[in-house]
């Protein structure tokens, strides 16, 4: 897999929760570019607009806390998120993330070297996040195979499909 | 290895596993909702698979938006009825179960030793059973209802041992909020969170699910309780074979963290204050602060105890002008219960609501939502910006007994303080 994703940063701080990424009252929302249009409303009504010609998100420790809404990624994924980035995540919204296709990547120091409207790269094989605008450069832990294969396939469905077929 | 490691080497079919190590786990239950339910549904079509792997191990639950508040709520019920009856599943519908949390143990979908994976975070509430249970999303719900199996990352392991006895009017609530103030909004991300110690051993089913509830507001993967006489209490008219508690003891020389050990016995009521649930204060720390709305329920503190003491509370008092007071019992079981012991009288003659059993206004989606401005006092588990509606609105957890007495005086008020009536 050769996976690489760039675009600007727009930052957050620490325990932004499922609630804030997607309120409970647009839970019936079934159409995930109608999700979109309410990503982040809880901090930021404007993020949608901000986010749509893809964006690079950068939060600070346990990204994603709470409620266990798959809702929440696929909002961030469907305005135009190509990627987060943050201290820590809270674990079913990393799992939830992966399984949507939306990358997700653990890496410690990002919140500070990072300030909206940077120029981040980053390179998954390699494990390398990079902020081009300030030249900070990160070495993060790979993920795990079986969890890039799953992004590599586009979602969990995908890589479900494939495997399965396979057998 | 410690009740956890336990439950997970034998769902993976390994004689021991180690925190870090990522298991298969084969899965003995699995449960999605109506609001997590729909895209799982519609993932499992993707998959392209015919059948759930076992119908006997998926259960459906309407509970979040029930009855059904809008025509978009009544379609994705719709969709979640079908799907039950094309896969030949267990649907608890309006009127035939409450919150998914309350119904699972209930009904007997929850076994001690077991793996249980639920499409809402607080699936963990089955911890206090000695069961590994744990929230995931509707994709991997999908994937479980595929495969039966999810993969596990073995987790390290933070162990609280509790002592000492409640003061009157203080409660297990008070207990987890205080904990999940010392360690945080992640102070437990990832880990295991095991309970254990002298109170925890004296402690009613109803506590112990409403500490595992909350672990997750701590980050941690699951809570987690050895189950002994009192677990066999609950279950044993439940559950058909109980398996045997022995196995499902944590080993003496089990790894841990950290240990943490609290004494209750001078413990004051708990409040989180907005908007964070680790922003914990005593209660006489918490100052004045006038509420509009009072919520008695939800899947923390909705159980018949919880009912009882705020019944305790509210007997012979009225809630005050100005003041909507909610009142939700956790499941049709103990709304029937609630009005056998003539809870009832005492709530509506209060001036009290009461709802019909699901999630009411905790999650924001359904009924009992708030105006930009306003204060609601919960004995849910959450107070995040905008998790009740406005994200104007502010949100304060404490515990049923708190929150009754802040319905009677208006404003957020120490129980203990309270002229309570037998």
């Amino acid at each position: 897999m050769n996976m690489k994703i760039k675009g600007p940063a727009i930052k957050f701080g620490s325990n932004v929760d499922t609630d804030v990424i997607l309120p409970g009252q647009y839970m019936t929302l079934v159409d995930p570019y109608e999700l979109a249009k309410h990503a982040l409303a809880g901090l930021d009504p404007g993020f949608p607009e901000k986010a749509k010609k893809g964006v690079i998100v950068v939060g600070g420790k346990n990204f994603g806390c709470g409620s266990s809404r798959e809702q929440a990624p696929l909002a961030l994924k469907y305005a135009g998120v190509k990627c987060v980035l943050a201290e820590s995540f809270a674990r079913i919204f990393f799992r939830n993330a992966i399984n949507i296709g939306l990358p997700v990547i653990e890496c410690k120091g990002i919140s500070a070297a990072v300030k909206t409207g940077d120029q981040l790269s980053v390179d998954f094989d390699a494990g390398k996040i990079e902020n081009v605008s300030n030249g900070t450069m990160f070495k993060v832990e790979k993920l795990p195979p079986f969890i890039l294969e799953i992004l590599a396939d586009g979602g969990l469905i995908e890589n479900l499909r494939r495997r399965m077929n396979k057998k | 290895m410690n009740i956890t490691e336990k439950i997970l080497a034998k769902a993976s079919g390994k004689k021991a596993v180690h925190p870090g190590e990522i298991v298969d786990a084969n899965v003995d239950m699995v449960m999605v909702h109506d609001l997590t339910g729909p895209l799982a549904v519609e993932a499992f079509k993707k998959i392209g698979v015919q059948k759930v792997w076992d119908n006997q191990k998926a259960v459906v639950i309407l509970d979040h938006q029930v009855p059904a508040e809008s025509v978009k709520a009544a379609e994705l019920h719709k969709t979640m009825r079908q799907f039950a009856k094309d896969q030949n599943l267990r649907i608890y519908d309006v009127g035939r179960g409450g919150i998914c949390h309350q119904v699972m143990p209930e009904k007997g979908h929850v076994v001690p030793g077991t793996v249980i994976v639920g499409a809402d975070s607080h699936t963990c509430t089955y911890g206090a059973f000695g069961a590994f249970a744990t929230g995931i999303g509707s994709t991997e719900a999908a994937a479980v209802m595929a495969t039966g199996k999810i993969w596990l990352k073995i987790p390290k392991a933070v162990k609280f041992v509790v002592s000492g006895e409640f003061q009157k009017f203080v409660t297990p609530k008070d207990l987890i909020l205080s904990i999940i103030g010392h360690m945080s909004v992640d102070g437990a991300t990832y880990e295991s969170a095991e309970f254990t110690g002298p109170t925890i051993k004296g402690m009613s089913i109803a506590g112990r699910m409403t500490l595992c509830n909350m672990a997750v507001e701590m980050g941690a993967k699951n809570g987690i309780i050895e189950p002994d006489e009192t677990t066999r209490e609950f279950l044993k008219t439940r559950v058909k074979e109980l398996p045997n508690f022995e196995a499902l003891k944590s080993d003496k020389d089990s790894v841990y963290e950290q240990t943490m050990d609290f004494d209750v016995s001078k413990m004051e009521p708990q409040v989180a204050c907005p908007s964070s649930v680790d922003n914990v204060k005593p209660i006489s720390e918490v100052g004045n602060v006038p509420v509009e709305q009072a919520f008695i329920g939800s899947c923390t503190n909705g159980r018949i105890e919880d009912l009882r003491l705020a019944a305790q509370v509210l007997k012979g008092k009225r809630v005050k002008d100005g003041v909507r007071a909610l009142v939700i019992p956790a499941s049709q079981e103990v709304y029937r219960q609630a009005i056998d012991e003539g809870l009832m009288e005492i709530f509506t003659d209060s001036g009290a609501i009461v709802c019909g059993s699901a999630c009411g206004p905790c999650l924001g989606g359904h009924i009992g939502l708030l105006a930009a401005g306003e204060t609601c006092v919960s004995s849910s588990n959450r107070n995040f910006i905008g998790r009740m509606g406005s994200t104007q609105a502010s949100v304060y957890l404490a515990s049923p007994a708190t929150v009754a007495a802040s319905a009677v005086t208006g404003k957020i008020t120490d129980p203990r303080k309270m002229e309570a009536k037998p």
